[in-house]
């Protein structure tokens, strides 16, 4: 690798890596004006994430489902398109692998959990395609569309496994009867689990791996193949691509397709994995962190892991972070918030540092140009 | 298609509005009250849950209209809300000890502040910085649930709310007196700001002007129109209607604050505003209608007359909104400049 590249790579850490220092200098700010003690909040924050091997399995088990919403968030961008639809296409990918875990008994191994997953992916393509079709054929902001579909995807996954109701409903179609009043589904059958790297007591599961290997996948369809051309195209100047021959239309279903795969999988990884099983309040929250994923590694799959890793240290530190200060975990959330803001405003952070504009690159992303276009 | 398109539409419109009153008026006043389903339709409560319903999406939807008629997209709508019923509770507790009516009225003087300071921020970041406005609206909406879950005081506890006020006369009315002229304050401070933003965007100087921002900025920066100081002003002015919106929650509907308590709501707003086509009356009307379908989501849990699991009922207010984005958006049209940074001829960082 020459210096020049390097440099390039320099230039395009630099404004991240300002920008979650300074998000975390102004969550310390926050705490320390509402009487918390942000060193003791912090030092929490980085032993909950790092301080011991159980720790560090925390971590990397969050990391796994950013990386894929992360990416679901980040090809969509790529198109030009905002899915903000992480969470329920995460829930409907769960809903599908689970339906699929917990049946087919005595199956190989093998076929049994390439079914549960690749149910898993085609449910999340499906509420995928749904905004993609509906901006494609009548216009529909797809923004206003996903964030629909979350709350129906989670209220129809609520329902496949309701426990039944005092009024003579019957009960979901996935609901453990053995569970009682308590609205979940059985376990899924051994053979529709992901195997364990770690098991007991770390909790770290072969979907990590399988995060990355998509994530170079994804890498390669964006930059290497016609169809990641194509949504690139679309994304830069929609008019252009038309112009140069790209079908538009198919391309935006296509990329959203993909989006909602990448986030069924997450969930899909997430439940065979680790939950094992679904229950209601298994949300799709990942699928929000998605978007500051995304951002945060400035759509680049690759930046992705990397910030997926950051949140997901976030993430598994807060917890620890509560239980050792007593500082709510809740501040995480408002760093993000900084982080994310930071990222997508960099003449703030640029403003800050002094920094000059690297002249050769053109900074703004827009995404916004109304609805219904 | 075109012009008559649009009559025959309005007619539609209009036939089932009328229709859909003669059979509140009917079920109300005469025996036909007596059927349960009808009931659970029309009935005096449905109608007064749709009203309750619908004034923080209307709020919410004037927000949308007053940001966007300049060319801010406002998607923070949901996080202004929020950050307003917050502001809303933590005022109202602190002042627990006052007069019930002036810790009320701080209580909403507070959160219309947090809004306008939220809007304010939206403005900052869209303009100044030149965030992504879909961006910076999610910013607002992610801040706004960290911060008010950080500070939550779970012990917390608002005594009492806004009740209602009768107008004399009007509220003996059969029907239309109940449901329309016996409600807490902010309902009807809801109702007059619809009409009052209606006149204001279309029949003064500073609608007009604020239109023009949205439409043609450069246009407008042409014949002396400070484009950026009206996105400010429009913007800040939004963000206190939805931090109203948050604090009707609190100080009338509810009396509590709840974790995520707008649940969406900014999100509906948006969609009643384009639903509304941009105009006050019209995203009134949507508003009202998104507010009925979650009327008929309680009506119908409570009167136990399905056996439809309650998922697919509490289902309806989205898919509505869904067929309504995606049946309506091709004959909509959005202010022309929307989302767009405005930069002054030769303008500077």
């Amino acid at each position: 690798m020459n210096v020049s590249s390097l440099r390039r790579i320099g230039q395009m850490l630099l404004i991240p890596i300002l920008a979650v220092f300074t998000a975390l200098v102004v969550g310390a700010v926050v705490m320390w004006i509402f009487g918390d003690d942000p060193l003791a909040a912090y030092r929490g924050l980085w032993n909950g994430a790092f301080g011991n091997a159980r720790n560090w399995s925390e971590t990397i088990r969050k990391t796994t489902p950013l990386i894929l919403t992360g990416l679901s968030v980040a090809v969509a961008f790529k198109a030009g398109l905002f899915n903000i639809g992480a969470s329920g296409q995460f829930i409907i990918g769960t809903v599908c692998a689970v339906a699929v875990g917990v049946n087919f008994e005595g199956l190989p191994t093998f076929i049994h959990l390439s079914l549960a997953m690749l149910a898993g992916i085609a449910g999340g393509m499906f509420w995928g395609f749904i905004p993609g079709a509906l901006k494609v054929f009548t216009g529909a902001h797809e923004v206003i569309v996903t964030i629909m579909l979350n709350y129906i995807a989670s209220l129809f996954a609520g329902w496949t496994v309701y426990a039944g109701g005092t009024q003579g409903q019957t009960p979901g179609p996935l609901w453990d009867p053995t569970a009682g009043p308590i609205s979940e589904t059985a376990d899924v059958f051994i053979s529709a689990r992901l195997p364990w790297i770690f098991g007991d007591p770390y909790r770290v599961h072969w979907g990590v791996v399988l995060a990355l290997l998509v994530a170079l996948l994804m890498w390669w369809i964006i930059f290497k193949t016609t169809l990641g051309f194509a949504t690139r195209t679309v994304g830069a100047n929609s008019k252009a691509a038309r112009y140069a021959g790209i079908n538009v239309n198919w391309t935006i279903i296509l990329t959203m397709m993909m989006a909602g795969g990448l986030a069924g999988l997450a969930g899909t990884i997430e439940t065979l994995g680790l939950n094992h099983k679904f229950a209601p309040e298994f949300t799709g929250g990942v699928g929000f962190d998605g978007i500051t994923v995304a951002l945060l590694g400035q759509t680049n799959p690759i930046g992705v892991v990397l910030s997926a890793f950051l949140l997901g240290a976030l993430d598994a530190g807060g917890s620890g972070m509560q239980f050792d200060s007593g500082v709510p975990a809740d501040i995480i959330q408002v760093i993000q918030a900084l982080v994310l803001a930071f990222v997508a405003a960099p003449t703030i952070i640029r403003q800050i540092y002094r920094i000059r504009k690297p002249s050769d690159q053109i900074e703004s992303t827009v995404f916004s140009s109304g609805w219904g276009r | 298609m075109g012009k008559r398109r649009t009559r025959v539409t309005s007619y539609v419109i209009g036939g089932l509005v009328l229709g859909f009153l003669v059979m509140a008026l009917l079920v109300n006043t005469t025996a036909l009250g007596e059927n349960t389903w009808l009931r659970v339709f029309f009935g005096v409560s449905a109608l007064n849950f749709t009203l309750r319903a619908s004034v923080p999406l209307i709020l919410g939807a004037m927000s949308g209209i007053l940001c966007e008629r300049t060319g801010i997209v406002n998607i923070g709508i949901e996080g202004m809300m929020l950050a307003g019923a917050f502001a809303a509770f933590v005022a109202k507790t602190s002042t627990n000890s006052w007069p019930l009516m002036s810790s009320l009225l701080f209580g909403v003087a507070v959160a219309l502040a947090v809004g306008g300071a939220m809007g304010w921020l939206h403005a900052v970041f869209s303009i100044r910085y030149r965030m992504d406005q879909i961006i910076s609206g999610t910013v607002l909406i992610i801040l706004a649930a960290g911060l008010s879950s950080y500070l939550f005081d779970r012990n917390a506890v608002a005594e009492g709310k806004f009740g209602a006020i009768p107008i004399p006369g009007l509220a003996q009315i059969p029907v239309l007196g109940e449901v329309l002229f016996s409600n807490p304050p902010l309902t009807y401070t809801t109702l007059i700001l619809v009409v009052v933003i209606h006149i204001l965007l279309f029949y003064t100087k500073w609608g007009l002007r604020s239109r023009a921002c949205g439409e043609h900025p450069r246009a407008a920066d042409t014949v002396g129109i400070n484009v950026n100081r009206f996105r400010y002003m429009n913007t800040i002015l939004g963000g206190m209607l939805a931090g109203l919106a948050g604090g009707f929650l609190v100080l009338e509907a509810v009396g509590q604050f709840q974790e995520g308590m707008t649940a969406g709501r900014g999100f509906i707003s948006l969609a009643a505003m384009i639903f509304g086509n941009w105009m006050p009356f019209g995203a009134m009307g949507a508003a009202m209608l998104f507010g009925y379908t979650q009327a008929l989501q309680n009506e119908l849990l409570l009167a136990g007359v399905t056996t439809v699991p309650r998922q697919f009922v509490s289902m309806i207010p989205y898919l509505v909104t869904i067929i309504a984005v995606s049946g309506f958006v091709g004959r909509v049209r959005a202010p022309a400049a929307e989302g767009k940074v405005y930069e002054t001829e030769g303008g500077s960082e």
